[in-house]
């Protein structure tokens, strides 16, 4: 575990998660989303359990990205509140 | 409203933080999970099940039912997607064609159609579907390796990290690739939807009757061990095939369950046009 490399992807996770939540189009949401499965992905990689980041980074990054689109693409892309 | 949301999602964050100080620090050797559970695990999961990677002997032998039941869950969400949004009734929406020479676009009204085998006429989305040679062409190259990259994750969930579950998305995200690439009818017609849902109750059955199998051999549900009175081995090589076998299951159910939930999001259950 590298400290730095610690700080660097926590912050991008609270940065993904915070702007995930704030932002008013709902596809960036999505990707934003998946940025942030990427990075969790990456911190379990650091944190040295490599199946847990293994699933998250097919589940969270890909799969589950490609759900929030294809729900976008059905319902609305801009939020109501 | 949103004053009070924020001050109960601040509150209860300030508690998680708070709590957080009780937990043990990471890697540390004196907690309660470094000195009962993880030491017997490290000790004797090679020798008891013969496989090399812990993970996968401790979420498919020692907490098989853990994962039995996240195998049920999976299926479980894909049938509510299925039960929630699958509409049987044909919308009745005006048809649009390509003429494929020419690349004129057909406005077709009222329940006319042209025979889905038809060389000279493509049909196209009501949404706005560009020419994409290249990335049907990638595609067209790209899946084949993602497929066998699936395979060989599941195959190798025991020498390394994935297994199953990882190698089942990885599949399922494969057609979703062709399902996007191309369009929903194409992948819909490599990847039927009676087959998907006959694959999906299939994974779980093979679980599950796996360890039917393990009962009515003699032992507990889920005991690998007792397969070697039909296999033509020892029981802890037994135990390692037994791995495999669940794994094979969990494989074909996620796999289906993906592609399944995607298709009735992307059509709104209507399987006829989709991203």
């Amino acid at each position: 575990m590298i400290p730095q490399l610690d700080i660097i992807i926590l912050t991008l996770v609270i940065v993904c998660a915070i702007a995930a939540i704030s932002v008013k189009d709902l596809l960036g949401c999505a990707i934003l989303f998946g940025a942030y499965s990427f990075m969790m992905c990456l911190l379990w990689a650091v944190m040295g359990s490599v199946d847990v980041a293994f699933t998250e980074a097919s589940v969270g990054a890909g799969v589950s990205t490609v759900f929030f689109v294809a729900a976008v693409f059905r319902t609305t892309r801009r939020t109501k509140d | 409203m949103k004053k009070i949301g924020l001050i109960i999602v601040c509150l209860s964050g300030a508690l998680l933080l708070y709590a957080t100080q009780d937990f043990p620090r990471w890697g540390d050797p004196n907690s309660p999970a470094s000195t009962h559970v993880s030491p017997r695990y490290i000790q004797k999961s090679l020798e008891e099940t013969d496989v090399p990677n812990l993970v996968t002997s401790i979420l498919a032998d020692y907490r098989g039912y853990d994962t039995m039941f996240e195998t049920t869950v999976i299926f479980a969400a894909g049938l509510s997607c299925f039960i929630l949004l699958r509409a049987f009734k044909k919308k009745e929406d005006d048809l649009y064609y390509r003429h494929i020479s020419t690349g004129i676009t057909l406005h077709i009204k009222g329940d006319k159609t042209i025979p889905a085998s038809s060389k000279e006429f493509e049909r196209i989305d009501t949404m706005w579907t560009p020419y994409d040679l290249i990335i049907k062409t990638v595609c067209r190259f790209l899946v084949p390796f993602i497929q066998i990259f699936a395979l060989y994750v599941l195959a190798h969930g025991h020498e390394s990290p994935g297994g199953g579950f990882q190698g089942g998305v990885i599949f399922g995200a494969s057609f979703i690739v062709i399902a996007i690439a191309f369009d929903l009818r194409t992948a819909l017609i490599r990847f039927k939807e009676k087959m998907d849902g006959l694959l999906s109750a299939l994974g779980v059955f093979i679980y599950a009757g796996l360890g039917a199998l393990c009962l009515l051999l003699g032992g507990n549900f889920l005991n690998y061990k007792e397969l070697a009175t039909i296999l033509p081995m020892d029981p802890v090589e037994a135990r390692a095939y037994g791995i495999l076998g669940v794994e094979i299951g969990v494989f074909i159910a996620v796999m289906a369950v993906m592609l399944s939930i995607y298709v009735n999001i992307v059509s709104e259950g209507r399987h006829d046009e989709g991203l």
